[in-house]
């Protein structure tokens, strides 16, 4: 049941949007969320609408599983937009009951809020789909780097982070091993009532949490064996070569943001 | 041949707590390997042999007593990377020692950490890859591999960094009897054809009797040192310390106290056989 869980939920291919530079990947997707906060009428949200789509479409990844990454956050868009409906009270009034008012700028402002959270979402999942993370922490130790000269741990964190990529299918391996383990010995994990399953989730907890400790520990030693020594005089196997797509793909994305700037 | 490592007097005991008394680990150990050796160290839980490897590239530093690997001695800590790029060190958990998500990366990370330059990096990788008989898998992510596997590129990991000797703490323990046949032939191979000093800690007897040299531990104290047919024709010296000799050599001394007449020193299977063999023939 736990094997389902893929974090980062990549999606490997061959399309032009999956062998882009991860680091452009990166810079596009963020001038696409500056894009999409910059401007606050329709039209704007239009502009990042149609780039979103043009991506998909190139991408080759099923329109349903862009849906699919917007289904877990919709009771909370749901949630602010029926705030929006209520707490803003600027604009015509549509309707009145009580206290109760809805303004015609509030029901705007309620799609527009939608829209844009949803399209967010899209664009950044995009980028994981396409992009192994393991790619994407080499793109964003890469881009930080230049942090490292106001002491920011940049390839510290980078690390950190691989090494928990590293780590989750075989801690999720561990803890199917440890349920078993408890089921075997009459832990109910899966039936009781909620507080009882959050009970027994302990008996599960813990040991997993003594075994990642000792596995910290020989990994340690084990890196250590391998010479690693921080950041500092690294090469690196996994290179990182801009083609001229990459550059074409990132003036498309300053062309949109342009138009978006003009039409604002 | 010269010798590629050379323990004296090594006295070890772990740092205790305060009003504890220190346990002493390592008891005044004296060891000379030579170049191109292929070495057992056999010995019951805690008889101190994982403690031994430990010191033989500079993870843990003698109490007293000195370790020199290839002139260089571990205590030495201005020359510990240039230590382990020569002494390198597989462990038991596979799991445990890959660092990357994709196979190749984690071969490379010795040499990333030691900044070899890309077209060097990407050679020494793809050879060690194929040493190992690993190289189809170089893009796949070590979760998807076996645990033979994945120890396989463990140890290719440590090749990649051209060491002369690579100590194996029990590289089989958690394999099953396929992954086991697997990591002993890459083992056997490196030392025949790259002629890399393996010492190789091990509980199974069958892998200390493929050896050139057994060292038999216990208590902190090495109590044998001998080729595996001499070694293990001490049976009753081997049991009393909790351990077990190859299950031919126990046939061939259970046939012996019955009285029967079989050669001492037999310690693989086929010798065994041949042997019960002469005994009908001779009836």
């Amino acid at each position: 049941m736990l094997r389902d869980i893929t974090i980062g939920q990549y999606f490997p291919g061959d399309s032009v949007i999956h062998r882009l530079d991860p680091r452009f990947k990166l810079i596009i997707t963020f001038i696409y969320i500056i894009m999409l906060f910059a401007g606050d009428r329709f039209i704007c949200l239009g502009v990042g609408a149609v780039f979103t789509l043009i991506a998909i479409f190139l991408s080759r990844i099923p329109l349903k599983m862009f849906v699919k990454s917007v289904k877990p956050l919709l009771p909370f868009l749901l949630i602010t937009a029926i705030l929006n409906l209520f707490f803003v009270t600027s604009g015509d009034i549509l309707f009145k009951w009580k206290f109760i008012k809805i303004t015609d700028e509030a029901v705007s402002i309620s799609i527009f809020m939608f829209v844009r959270i949803m399209l967010l979402i899209m664009g950044s999942s995009l980028l994981t789909y396409t992009t192994s993370p393991i790619t994407l922490t080499d793109a964003i130790e890469r881009l930080l780097s230049p942090l490292k000269k106001i002491k920011v741990p940049v390839h510290e964190l980078a690390m950190m982070m691989s090494i928990a990529l590293r780590f989750i299918p075989t801690l999720i391996e561990e803890t199917d091993k440890i349920m078993s383990a408890q089921k075997a010995r009459g832990a109910e994990i899966d039936s009781g009532s909620f507080m009882t399953r959050a009970k027994n989730m302990i008996s599960i907890l813990v040991p997993l949490f003594i075994s990642s400790f000792r596995r910290a520990d020989e990994l340690a030693t084990a890196m250590e064996c391998r010479c690693y020594r921080g950041g500092e005089g690294r090469t690196r196997l996994r290179q990182l070569k801009s083609a001229p797509r990459d550059y074409i793909a990132l003036a498309i994305a300053i062309v949109f943001w342009v138009i978006n700037i003009i039409i604002g | 041949m010269k010798n590629i490592i050379e323990i004296e007097n090594l006295h070890f005991s772990y740092p205790a707590d305060e009003g504890e008394k220190p346990v002493e680990v390592l008891k005044g150990i004296n060891l000379e390997i030579k170049e191109g050796e292929f070495m057992a160290v056999l010995g019951h839980n805690g008889s101190g042999k994982s403690t031994l490897a430990k010191h033989i590239n500079g993870i843990l530093i003698p109490t007293s007593g000195t370790v020199t690997v290839d002139g260089i001695s571990t205590a030495d800590e201005e020359k510990i990377f240039d230590l382990r790029c020569r002494a390198g060190m597989v462990f038991q958990n596979p799991d445990n020692q890959i660092v990357s998500s994709v196979v190749e990366e984690d071969v490379a990370f010795a040499l990333e950490n030691l900044g070899v330059p890309y077209e060097e990096m990407r050679k020494r990788v793809d050879n060690a890859l194929k040493d190992v008989n690993m190289y189809d898998y170089r893009h796949h992510s070590p979760a998807q591999l076996s645990g033979g596997q994945k120890q396989r590129i463990a140890i290719a990991g440590i090749i990649a960094m051209k060491p002369k000797c690579i100590i194996l703490d029990e590289p089989t323990a958690m394999l099953d009897p396929q992954g086991r046949k697997e990591v002993m032939a890459v083992i056997r191979r490196m030392n025949r054809e790259h002629g890399i000093t393996i010492v190789l800690i091990t509980h199974y007897m069958d892998e200390a009797a493929q050896c050139d040299r057994v060292v038999v531990m216990d208590k902190g104290n090495i109590i044998l040192d001998d080729t595996p047919r001499a070694v293990f024709s001490h049976v009753e010296q081997v049991k009393e310390i909790g351990l077990d000799v190859p299950q031919a050599t126990e046939l061939a001394w259970e046939l012996r106290k019955a009285g029967y007449d079989v050669p001492q020193d037999i310690i693989t299977e086929d010798e065994c056989a041949e042997a019960i063999k002469r005994l009908f023939e001779r009836e």
